[in-house]
């Protein structure tokens, strides 16, 4: 009675990795306890709190709602691809340190992927915009207001990243 | 050179790991290592008796490797879990045991415990065990438990654990001969921390060492260290509690050992392997712990100034199933409750409930929120009563400044008197008003309404007990490489500890602040600490490591005066060299003085070599000469009299949509005094995160309850958590620094603060904006949705439309 296994290669952070698991092996689980990469963290199992959020091919999506085989021929980054590989962090992260955008940190890869997703689509929101952008991720400890300016913070830093 | 880092606003050291992904919280431990995983088998019922558990089915499951139930506990494992703080009130103290025996009170107790090679079998196989019921009654809600119709343990009469009843003067003679008097009766619902990780265990039993190691997120790691020893017949010494990253705690990982904190090491004793539990989100709403569900009845009489000739309060607290953490939150309502305010004569009566019901074990704030709602409701009765502005009512019943160290005739939650150290209330209303616009608010409420719109003015006020005793202990040492090393053994769940601490040491001793690494939690470097509840972290481990600091760097002169020819007095450390003041030539590292402080035969490094230089010792005496020790160490606890009082107001302007009762917040202003900062940067976000948790618990968030106990709102779904478009875009923070003089730093605790006057200053502000429209809208229970809104202005008064 043991479960059909598939195999499954995955690309996560420019790396690819051939694992074998059961269909319902949840994506998250899949990078956290295959991968070893626990930086995504589950919150809540059903796609609200946002904590697991990655980007697929760019886009921002919750591994505990995607099972890992359904990821394959996707590109997935993970809170560990986002810092340049020489360690610098990348604007948004950088933004969280100056602002103090994050406390225990157990939601903040979430919040990182998210918004790096957000300002690639919106590289100047306004103020109304940077709250709109994390709006579908739960924080317990911050109350949100240092996580919105670490928003337009980001926005400044990734600025004055672009060739003049 | 080194310039003060107290009260500068540093950035974290910790959030380089978290912003990269390298935090370790509890479901990253072991995680290259081929571990075990545990699932539990919950009670789907409030109240039965459990018959018989068939748990034959689960063998079978390929890759289950363990199944317990309670039939398998033995000695103190199967004994009841501990009453971990007991009270002479708490003469009927029930608490449940690891797996249930015999009975179930509420949906969530743990019955089967099952290990397996993944969570995935683990909860296959729990699906498979079979538990024959005999279905009880359930006792649901404060109203149910009073009744008592039918009780949660049939050997406690009238569902009571506990009758509590504290007196200063005579408040019931007083309210008799006031000249003015009024009844409140007044409810708070439950709600709950919600950490955005849950609780979680991982343990290995090292058989080479004969010791276990458990990680687990908790709020107390020596708590769970002497529990577990206990339970598993270990000795303390072979018990190593190691608190990695938390991903919050708010209060519910204070409560301790939890069920599966004892299953998982003796599983992985058994199985010789290392077992991980990771509590999933409904996990957590059904079988970790709720707080704030109250039902309060007030009298107050008063003169005509507002002025408090007498307050009588009696409430009844909802403490769920069980009661492993006593009468703390009920005993803090009953104390804090008084606030700023001297009521001249108060009586305070409560009886603390049982329910089938998940349990009450504190939550941020801890009982103060309830306690601040009934006074600060009250509060703005009086107002009402006598046509007075609510900030004078409070002004004319304030402890004035002159007036400290003041005791409120009180026993505290900590056994000690109720006595406040400093504060400064009147200065502090000024700032509130004026931060808020207060006096300016009339006039924007009539520019509103003739737009049509209703907005409203709330204001609350509370006095916290923080930094309660009884110790907390830290560690220095200095290493040959002139890094210190830190360490306290109370726990972290995103306070920012490893700052604010290594703050405190790159001041005292004089290194840079990026030479200083903090430990915290773990009982390998610290093992005697109590704790990170009580807003309690930076008072009492900030003031052992201060202390401790002091000791190494007392030591570190009296090395350096030797090895410099110098009188220690006349020397300084700045950027971890030590030197004679005004002679920066002659100067010694503070790691060559590290090297100097142990006489090893050995020369290990270019540091040992370098050390050779100086002469240190008296050639006549032993190397390490009788009371003292080799290596640059520092070690010093601290143990205050009493809790040091911080306080604060909070002021919020609100507007209600006419038609659809909508609740808009416009403005949230909050005035703090936590004694002298360390880290401002780091108080605001603890602000910021309370008060966002308040307007959670004051507009959102309850614990939906039905008759037959099951909880109906238990995911994130369906629980309203204030996402950023429910929090104010800005909140503004004054703050005033009232030192306190309890302690060497003249700190105060401010972890919990910005969660107090949330019901409080909202049922104020929303009864403000409607009372023009509905003058008998009077706001008792809390929280309040827009629908409850509505319907209180149909009920309470026919709207003036």
């Amino acid at each position: 009675m043991s479960e059909e296994l598939h195999d499954v290669r995955l690309t996560v952070n420019g790396a690819t990795h051939d694992i074998r698991v059961p269909a319902r092996r949840l994506l998250s689980d899949a990078l956290r306890h295959d991968l070893k990469l626990t930086g995504t963290h589950v919150g809540c199992e059903h796609g609200v709190c946002g904590a697991c959020t990655i980007l697929v091919d760019g886009e921002p999506m919750r591994a505990c709602l995607m099972f890992a085989v359904s990821a394959v021929d996707h590109e997935i980054t993970t809170v560990e691809g986002l810092a340049d590989e020489d360690g610098t962090l990348s604007p948004v992260q950088q933004a969280f340190a100056e602002c103090h955008g994050l406390q225990c940190g157990f939601c903040t890869p979430g919040f990182l992927t998210t918004i790096t997703a957000g300002l690639e689509a919106n590289p100047c929101p306004t103020h109304d915009e940077a709250r709109e952008m994390i709006a579908g991720n739960l924080c317990r400890c911050t109350g949100y207001q240092n996580i919105v300016k670490a928003v337009e913070r980001a926005a400044v830093l990734r600025q004055a990243q672009e060739p003049a | 050179m080194t310039s003060k880092l107290m009260g500068q606003g540093v950035q974290r050291v910790e959030d380089q790991r978290f912003l990269r992904g390298q935090g370790r919280y509890v479901d990253d431990v072991a995680v290259e290592q081929d571990v075990l995983h545990a699932a539990v088998l919950r009670s789907p019922h409030a109240h039965a008796r459990v018959l018989d558990i068939d748990v034959s089915d689960v063998l079978d499951v390929e890759g289950v490797h363990l199944v317990y139930t309670y039939e398998d506990l033995t000695g103190p494992m199967a004994e009841p879990l501990p009453l971990l703080i007991p009270h002479p009130a708490l003469t009927e103290g029930r608490t449940q045991y690891a797996l249930a025996k015999d009975e179930v009170n509420y949906v969530g107790e743990a019955i089967a415990f099952v290990v397996a090679e993944d969570r995935y079998i683990a909860e296959d196989a729990v699906s498979k065990i079979r538990v024959q019921y005999e279905f009880l009654p359930a006792v649901v809600g404060v109203d149910a438990a009073r009744a008592a119709t039918d009780l949660v343990h049939a050997d406690v009469p009238g569902n009571i654990a506990a009758k509590l009843e504290q007196n200063v003067g005579d408040a019931v003679a007083a309210i008799a001969a006031a000249p003015h008097k009024l009844e409140l009766e007044l409810t708070i619902e439950r709600s709950a921390c919600t950490p955005m990780e849950g609780r979680g265990t991982v343990a290995r039993w090292d058989r080479d060492l004969n010791r276990l190691q458990l990680w687990t997120s908790t709020q107390s790691s020596t708590g769970v260290r002497a529990a577990v020893a206990v339970k598993m017949g270990l000795d303390l010494g072979q018990v190593d509690v190691i608190t990695p990253d938390v991903g919050g705690g708010f209060g519910v990982k204070i409560n301790h050992p939890w069920p599966e904190e004892l299953l998982v090491p003796l599983a992985a004793r058994v199985l010789g392997r290392t077992v991980k539990f990771t509590e999933d989100r409904r996990e957590h709403f059904i079988s970790s712990a709720h707080e704030r569900g109250q039902v309060q009845h007030i009298e107050v009489g008063f003169d005509d100034d507002g002025r408090l000739l007498g307050l009588n309060v009696e409430f009844w607290h909802d403490h769920g199933a069980y009661i492993p953490y006593g009468l703390i939150v009920p005993i803090i309502t009953s104390t804090q409750l008084l606030g700023p305010y001297k009521p001249q004569n108060y009586r305070v009566y409560f009886e603390s409930l049982y329910t089938n019901t998940v349990m009450v074990t504190p939550y941020r704030g801890a009982g103060r929120p309830q306690g601040c709602y009934a006074m600060e409701r009250t509060m703005d009765a009086i107002a009402k009563y006598l046509g007075k502005d609510r900030a004078e009512v409070r002004a004319v019943n304030f402890i004035q400044p002159d007036e400290f160290p003041f005791d409120q005739g009180l026993i505290f939650q900590d056994g000690r008197e109720l006595e406040y150290d400093s504060g400064d209330y009147p200065a502090s209303l000024e700032k509130i008003k004026a931060l808020v616009g207060w006096d300016e608010f009339p006039a924007f409420k009539a520019e509103m309404a003739a737009e049509g719109r209703r907005v409203g003015i709330g204001l609350a006020c509370y006095v916290e007990g923080t930094g309660v005793g009884p110790y907390e202990g830290a560690h220095v040492h200095i290493e040959t490489t002139g890094k210190v090393k830190v360490a306290t053994g109370l726990t972290t769940q995103g306070q920012g500890h490893a700052t604010v601490f290594a703050q405190l040491v790159a001041d005292e001793l004089g290194v840079k602040f990026e030479d200083v690494e903090v430990v915290t939690g773990d009982t390998r470097r610290m093992p005697y600490a109590v704790g990170t509840f009580a807003s309690r972290a930076a008072v009492m481990s900030g003031s052992a490591i201060h202390l401790a600091a002091k000791r190494a760097k007392e030591k570190a002169l009296k090395i350096a005066g030797e090895a410099l020819e110098a009188d220690p007095a006349d020397l300084e450390i700045v950027d971890g060299v030590v030197s004679v003041k005004g002679s920066p030539g002659s100067s010694i590292d503070l790691g060559t003085v590290s090297v100097l402080s142990n006489p090893l035969r050995y020369a290990f490094d270019e540091a040992s070599k370098a050390a050779t230089q100086f002469s240190v010792g008296d050639p006549g005496k032993p190397p390490v000469p009788e009371d003292e020790e080799p290596g640059l160490e520092g070690r010093d606890f601290y143990s205050p009299e009493r809790a040091t009082f911080a306080s604060g107001m909070h002021a919020v302007i609100v507007e209600t949509d006419p038609d659809t009762a909508e609740i808009t917040i416009l403005k949230y202003a909050v005035v703090h005094d936590c004694g002298n900062l360390i880290n401002p940067m780091i108080v605001e976000g603890q602000i910021h995160g309370g008060v966002a948790q308040g307007i959670g618990g004051a507009l959102y968030e309850r614990m939906a309850y039905d008759e037959s106990g099951q909880l109906l709102n238990a995911s994130f779904m369906d629980f309203l958590m204030p996402y950023v478009t429910e929090v104010p875009d800005g909140i503004d923070i004054d703050h005033l620094e009232t030192p306190s003089p309890l302690n060497p730093l003249g700190i105060k605790g401010a972890g919990e603060a910005g969660v107090i006057p949330s019901a409080a200053v909202f049922a104020a502000a929303i009864e403000d904006a409607e009372a023009p429209y509905v003058p008998g809208l009077v706001i008792t229970a809390m929280p309040i949705s827009p629908s409850e809104l509505y319907a209180l202005r149909h009920s309470q008064g026919l709207e003036n439309s």
